[in-house]
């Protein structure tokens, strides 16, 4: 099958990569790039183990060819971390409270809320729960995990979070 | 360092032992994408392999034809039943006794078994091959329903044991027989139900589902003919029992297979087995001198690797009329599917479910349980719980439910009349455990309080009178459930798998500098042991977690260790841990006589390092005495600083808690609502709090996913229905209740540090509470009992059938 040279942006670098038409985004990245921080968990578009984020939406990589990425902006776990390479708001906010177990769902999870973050900042914990709705997660039950989203959203807003993990 | 008390508290806090919420040491990686899961393994010339599935549940295989499938770009090899049979590997043993296709051999036996692997360059093309392949069948009549699987015109599933009238359990009275177990006393029993003045009879099912970690299974395997050396890294819950598998059906010693298990995302009792995926990666490395991967999608997880429960269970209960309980008969009919391949102790092929008697003081009991094969999946993993466990626990606190429903008493009053009393412990129960600690009547009446126990009736009272006056649609229910649990397998006495008895391990080694490594024969599958096996060996010999770096999952480096499951990994490694660190402690103590020149006896071991006792200014630390450990040991001494233990439990442990559940229910369309879900668990010795109650909120997840609507559904003709995450429910944020956790410590009194282990609890004692709530909704309409799991559907379904909705 012919391949079809693919140019996007990943977490502010240029790449690029040959690829098949029929490529699904989430393989040409953890694959052809070596991004293997996005991960499967479902084929289906369910779980969003392989959410990141195109052109300033979070989408379900499994689910989107390659092609559908040409030139695009794309981010994912790895570009999550600050500029001087410390943990991220929304990284630190998972290990502080308790955030992952198993850690498999946790990059789809975390590039989701930042998104969610992006688009409201001071999010209720409804707003937290429907806005992770399309994120599984088999471990932590989600509780502790909106909390780190309420960590991570304090933190970026200049404030302190007082709850501890339960 | 010779610093002295003032500072105990700091030096205290800076170990991070037990008891601290110490942050986990893996999310670092985790949340930066750093991880290593199998599919994330990249090696040159990696191929990828694929498998051919079969659409039916029950057909004969009349030729398969690969010829097209060879000729699509980029497949290199197809592997069916006649490649296998050339290696002796068409069929492999399962940890039950039994034997199971890898690739089917004459016959399929359920839908989407294995028919043939598929090997490319790619998994694009090994997709392509699959689709290419052409498989003839001939359908064959199914057997979906295990209450007729033993019908005397029942189709005949396993012809390969057809004459064989006894199995490794005993006799087997049917073609679709599996075995019949049973234990107790069936004739003090039979006597005990004669004289009661009440009795309760009901059938009990526990459907059949699935542990689905967000991580699927997988492997890549990689021989090199050269050195004759097999590597394999797979989604392993056990690697050491794997590498021996392994061994035992290849004519590979196993010192030369190295079996790794790196992170792994989710287990659940999914990962304990081995599956045919893993065999074929292998033979197909060693055909093709190529490492080759193998990743299952979630269909494939879903409907071929490792069902949990089906399990049908009639129980009895005979008692007083005051409602004290004086025997227990269940009898159980398990659905195991195609081929009987449960993870249990190799002994036990009902698990523990002889833990049915529950928290509850029963003079007599009789278990029967008899075993059938259908046209399903193989497996009966313990998802979430110890084997069998949750089974029984949802048995018996669903029957005494019934009970209190029929003796018109309250069911948290019939519990606290029944349970084992805290001085009765170590307690003898009828089908055969010692129990070996508990307080339960402390935990129960610390729940009722923090609920308002008697408020939440009082409310149900009105609310039912509501109801019936029509002034609301809505029914409340409280779900009461008090479970034991029987987990770390265990004692060699009465656990092994193929023979290799069930104890675990822990190898410690203290470095000049004062840090460590320690490796372990266990595999956290998200349970942080990174981060908690530290805290045991921080507080135990004085070295702080963040200075103790734990590796567990390669058999090359860690001692042979029976894996993680069942809870076990706190019972048996934990106390391995602390055996080992005190091994340590004791040569340490030595070392530090020697340099304080004083006699060993006159050391006291405080916080981080030995003191002479009254002299409290004479003090070494643990890292002056590792460094002595190196260069200045006594003499006659060996230098060097570290240890190895095998611990062989004496008991098993027994972890119970107290849960409830307050839930509404909207009979017009079914809709509930959990209103509140309190859970107190006692799990001992407490490790580290916040992994604790993280694992709890988990496990009640997993248990209100299950009696609310999880479920792997099979149709008449042998189609599973629930076979993607469109239909199998995985609850997301929205609809996950909020948790609240409590807890009460009851130490082990066998285990080194007093610890049980808590990860599977929730799911057991979960279960039964979400379902007592909806069974306590519906009881005042005159409803008995109703069939997990309570979806909306089924609610609305209930309702109708007692006659409140038309």
């Amino acid at each position: 099958m012919s391949k079809i040279h693919i140019k996007l942006k990943i977490n502010g670098q240029d790449m690029d990569g040959l690829c098949e038409p029929r490529t699904l985004l989430v393989h040409f990245l953890r694959e052809n790039l070596s991004l293997t921080g996005t991960h499967i968990g479902c084929e289906t578009s369910h779980c969003g183990a392989c959410t990141v984020d195109l052109n300033g939406k979070s989408v379900k990589s499994c689910t989107v060819l390659a092609v559908q990425a040409q030139g695009a902006d794309v981010t994912t776990i790895e570009g999550m971390a600050n500029a001087d390479g410390t943990m991220g708001a929304l990284q630190e906010g998972f290990r502080q409270m308790h955030g992952l177990q198993c850690g498999f769902c946790t990059p789809g999870m975390i590039v989701r809320a930042h998104r969610l973050l992006k688009e409201n900042p001071n999010p209720t914990e409804a707003e937290i729960r429907f806005g992770i709705a399309g994120n599984l997660c088999r471990c932590t039950g989600y509780q502790n995990i909106v909390k780190a989203i309420q960590h991570a959203a304090a933190k970026l807003r200049g404030e302190e979070f007082l709850e501890a993990a339960e | 360092m010779n610093d002295m008390s003032p500072n105990r508290a700091e030096r205290e806090a800076k170990l991070e032992g037990l008891g601290c919420k110490r942050k986990r040491v893996e999310d670092a990686r985790f949340t930066q994408g750093k991880g290593n899961f199998v599919d994330d393994i990249k090696l040159p010339g990696m191929l990828f392999g694929d498998f051919v599935r079969s659409p039916y549940a029950h057909a004969r295989i009349k030729g398969i034809n690969i010829k097209k499938a060879m000729k699509v770009p980029g497949v290199l090899a197809v592997l069916t039943s006649t490649e296998l049979k050339g290696v002796n590997l068409a069929w492999m043993p399962t940890l039950a006794g039994d034997v199971q296709m890898v690739l089917a051999d004459g016959k399929v036996l359920f839908q989407n078994q294995e028919v043939a692997f598929v090997v490319a360059t790619d998994r694009y093309a090994a997709a392509d091959g699959v689709e290419a392949v052409e498989v003839d069948y001939e359908a064959l009549p199914v057997v979906i329903d295990p209450f007729k699987a033993m019908d005397k015109d029942a189709p005949e599933l396993r012809e390969d044991l057809r004459g064989k009238t006894s199995g490794v359990h005993g006799a087997r009275g049917h073609h679709n027989h599996v075995f019949n177990w049973q234990i107790g006393d069936k004739d003090l029993t039979d006597v005990a139900f004669k004289k009661a003045d009440v009795t309760i009879k009901e059938l009990i099912s526990y459907h059949r589902t699935h542990p689905s970690p967000l991580e699927t299974c997988q492997a890549v395997a990689s021989y090199d003919k050269v050195k004759g050396e097999l590597t394999v890294w797979g989604t392993f819950q056990a690697p050491h029992v794997i590498r021996t598998v392994a061994s035992l059906i290849s004519t590979i010693p196993e010192h030369k297979i190295h079996v790794i298990a790196p992170d792994v995302g989710g287990g659940f009792g999914n990962k304990v087995g081995a599956y045919p995926g893993y065999i074929c990666a292998i033979v197909a490395s060693i055909v093709t001198g190529k490492p080759v991967k193998w990743v299952e999608d979630r269909i494939e997880n879903l409907t071929a690797t490792s069902f949990a429960r089906d399990y049908h269970m009639t129980a009895e209960i005979a008692a007083t009329k005051e409602g004290k309980v004086q025997a227990l008969r269940v009898h159980v009919l398990a659905d195991h599917g195609a081929f009987d391949a449960c993870a249990d102790p190799s002994k036990w092929p009902a698990g523990f479910f002889n833990i049915v008697t529950g928290s509850y003081d029963f003079p007599v009991a009789h278990l029967a349980v008899d075993g059938v094969y259908t046209n399903k999946a193989p497996g009966g993993v313990a998802y979430r719980c110890s084997f069998r466990v949750t089974e029984a626990a949802y048995c018996i606190e669903r029957a005494m439910d019934i009970l209190a429903q029929k003796l018109n008493m309250d069911p948290a009053e019939l519990r606290m009349k029944n349970f084992i009393r805290r001085e009765q412990f170590p307690y003898q129960s009828a089908l055969g455990w010692e129990y070996d600690s508990g307080d339960y009547h402390t935990a129960m009446t610390q729940g009722m309080e923090k609920i308002d126990y008697q408020g939440l009736r009082a409310e149900q009272k009105r609310r039912q009178a509501d109801f019936k006056a029509g002034k609301t649609r809505e029914i409340m229910g409280i779900g009461v459930s008090f479970f034991t649990e029987i987990v770390g397998a265990g004692p060699s006495k009465n656990c092994d798998i193929l023979g290799i008895a069930m104890f675990d391990s822990c190898e410690i080694r203290v470095h000049p500098t004062g840090s460590a490594i320690a490796r372990v024969g266990t595999k956290s599958t998200g349970q942080g042991h990174e981060t908690t096996w530290a805290q045991i060996i921080a507080t135990e010999m004085g070295i702080p977690a963040a200075d103790v770096m734990v590796e567990e999952g390669n058999t090359d480096t860690a001692p042979y260790g029976l894996g993680t499951y069942g809870s076990r990994s706190t019972p048996v490694a934990g106390a391995a841990i602390a055996m080992a660190a005190r091994k340590i402690k004791a040569k340490a103590q030595m070392i530090a006589a020697y340099m304080l020149e004083v006699h060993e006896d006159d050391l006291q071991f405080d916080i981080d390092g030995f003191r002479v006792k009254g002299l409290p200014e004479k003090f070494k630390s643990m890292k002056e005495i590792a460094w002595a450990a190196y260069h200045s040991v006594p003499p006659g001494m060996e230098p060097g600083l570290e240890a190895v233990s095998y611990y062989d439990p004496p008991n098993m442990t027994y972890p119970f808690g107290a849960y409830f559940c307050v839930m509404d229910i909207d009979v017009d369309t079914g809709v509930y609502k959990v209103r509140r879900f309190y859970a107190l668990d006692d799990c001992g010795t407490r490790i580290n709090p916040m992994i604790i109650e993280g694992q709890v909120h988990g496990g009640l997840t997993e248990a209100f996913a299950i009696a609310m609507g999880q479920e792997i559904r099979y149709d008449v003709g042998g189609n599973v229905l629930t076979g993607s995450f469109m239909d199998f429910f995985i609850p997301t944020a929205v609809e996950t209740p909020h948790w609240e956790t409590d807890h009460t410590v009851t130490p082990s009194p066998h285990h080194p540090i007093g610890a049980k282990g808590v990860g599977e609890s929730p799911n057991v004692g979960g279960v039964p509470a979400f379902s007592n709530a909806v069974n306590d909704a519906f009881g005042f309409l005159g409803s008995k009992h109703i069939q997990m799991p309570h979806d909306y559907w089924r609610n609305w379904e209930a309702a109708k059938s007692l006659g409140v909705v038309t």
